[in-house]
């Protein structure tokens, strides 16, 4: 007993003239923190918390909003610049067609024209050699009644006495014929 | 076994006690317990004055000075705060540090423990947190005097805890829902006689640990730097200033770190019981 009773004035005893220990519980200070603590929570609810909560999630739901509509745009980019490929992609084919079509359309033309040009020459070239044998021909005749003239007055001229004109005409014209065949 | 010589315990603690007598240890305590005055030595002492109030003693004492101080600390710290908000979005300056922890007691503390319909107990959460942040960075300053290392001080702040957690329960439950829920489902009718007294203790026990647990973190760290520093004066020998001071340095920077994390743990746990409360299913 006297061992317990010494254990608890160890326990209770307060060291030093001031006492006082940790544990004491003074009724004033739980008034106080009460009251300190409550006002503190109504003030700060009023001056700090909704106002800096208002514009913590107002902030963050416009970086969410940023976000998306970046991303948004971003697709939307995307989306155009597929776009344009295809577009791009069509417009070089259009372009390659309507090359060709032209490269034909050149091609058949030059065909076309070389063509005409070469029947024309060609024509040209008939038409020349008809004229060219006609003006032969042409010449010819006027040749051959010149030579039969020239011949004819030479043989006049030399045979006036024995002969007879036109029995010799006659003789030229047919050795003339002859000639011919 | 010493317990069956009762003679030398007797002798022991009579030294014990006799040592206690003899010897001033009221040079630790001074620093750790209340008082009626600011002491301010070398450079003077301010006496606080004394109130009654139907008879109970409600003077002002140096941890209730220290809480008003923390109470202007944040209010005039919020107002700016929220004032810089309302000029623009982006954080600046004191805003940043104070968002870092507005958004760490939000995103860390309230809506993983309460989950849904957080909201309501987040200027509550807040609160609690800042408040014991700043009384225990309070007394981590010369002259300064930690308000939550007064067991008082403790208790009342896990009182108002107790009763955000059960008026939070009853207004989601109802008063006979949440009675009825704290004893969990399937349970055998014979176990109720035992489950009904032991959910019930386990009600106060969860105010009574953070009482306790805040009080004695913001105590020790107190009580360890003042008996490293009084290792010089018993020892009577500057060899042991190095050793004195380092290990002192060292558990001032120790409860840098336990004035934040009693802070957080104080919150988070306030958090989880409301939350318990809150969401019995779970």
């Amino acid at each position: 007993m006297n061992t317990i009773s010494y254990l608890l004035l160890l326990v209770f005893s307060e060291g030093g003239e001031k006492g006082g220990s940790p544990l004491d519980v003074n009724p004033g200070v739980i008034l106080w923190t009460v009251v300190t603590f409550v006002f503190l929570l109504l003030i700060l609810k009023k001056i700090a918390w909704k106002p800096i909560l208002n514009s913590l999630s107002e902030r963050e739901n416009f970086i969410k909003d940023s976000l998306e509509k970046a991303d948004k745009a971003q697709k939307e980019a995307e989306k155009l610049i597929a776009d344009n490929k295809v577009s791009f992609v069509k417009a070089e084919e259009e372009a390659h067609k309507i090359i060709e079509q032209s490269r034909e359309l050149a091609e058949k033309l030059k065909t076309q024209i070389l063509a005409g040009s070469k029947s024309q020459a060609k024509k040209m070239i008939v038409d020349a050699t008809s004229e060219i044998e006609r003006k032969n021909a042409e010449a010819f005749n006027k040749l051959k009644d010149q030579v039969a003239d020239i011949a004819v007055n030479a043989a006049e001229k030399i045979l006036r006495e024995n002969l007879d004109k036109d029995k010799q005409v006659k003789l030229v014209n047919k050795y003339l014929d002859d000639l011919k065949n | 076994m010493w317990i069956n010589n009762p003679n030398i315990v007797t002798d022991t603690v009579k030294i014990a006690v006799e040592a206690t007598k003899k010897q001033d240890t009221s040079w630790i305590m001074h620093h750790v317990l209340d008082a009626r005055e600011l002491d301010f030595s070398p450079f003077g002492v301010i006496h606080l004055p004394q109130l009654h109030l139907f008879g109970i003693d409600i003077s002002i004492t140096k941890h209730v000075v220290f809480m008003w101080l923390a109470l202007v600390i944040l209010v005039v710290t919020f107002i700016f705060v929220a004032r810089s908000y309302k000029k623009s979005l982006i954080p600046r300056g004191v805003t940043n540090l104070t968002e870092v922890l507005i958004v760490f007691v939000r995103d860390e503390i309230a809506r993983p423990t309460i989950g849904k319909g957080y909201e309501r107990f987040l200027p509550y959460l807040l609160t609690m947190f800042f408040f014991i942040l700043t009384c225990n960075f309070l007394g981590l300053i010369p002259y300064g005097s930690t308000a939550t290392s007064n067991i008082a001080v403790t208790a009342t702040l896990a009182i108002i805890s107790f009763i955000v957690i059960q008026v939070g329960g009853m207004m989601k439950n109802g008063v006979f829902g949440y009675f009825k829920g704290l004893v969990p489902h399937g349970i055998p009718m014979w176990l109720l006689p035992i489950m009904i007294p032991v959910e019930l203790l386990g009600l106060f026990t969860k105010p009574f640990a953070l009482a306790i647990r805040l009080f004695a973190n913001m105590t020790a760290g107190h009580i360890v730097i003042m008996a490293l520093l009084g290792l010089i004066f018993i020892l009577h020998t500057y060899v042991v200033v190095p050793v004195s001071i380092s290990f002192a340095l060292f558990i001032f920077l120790l409860e840098i770190l336990v004035a934040l994390l009693q802070a957080y743990i104080f919150t988070m746990l306030s958090g989880l019981f409301i939350g318990m409360a809150v969401h019995q299913e779970h």
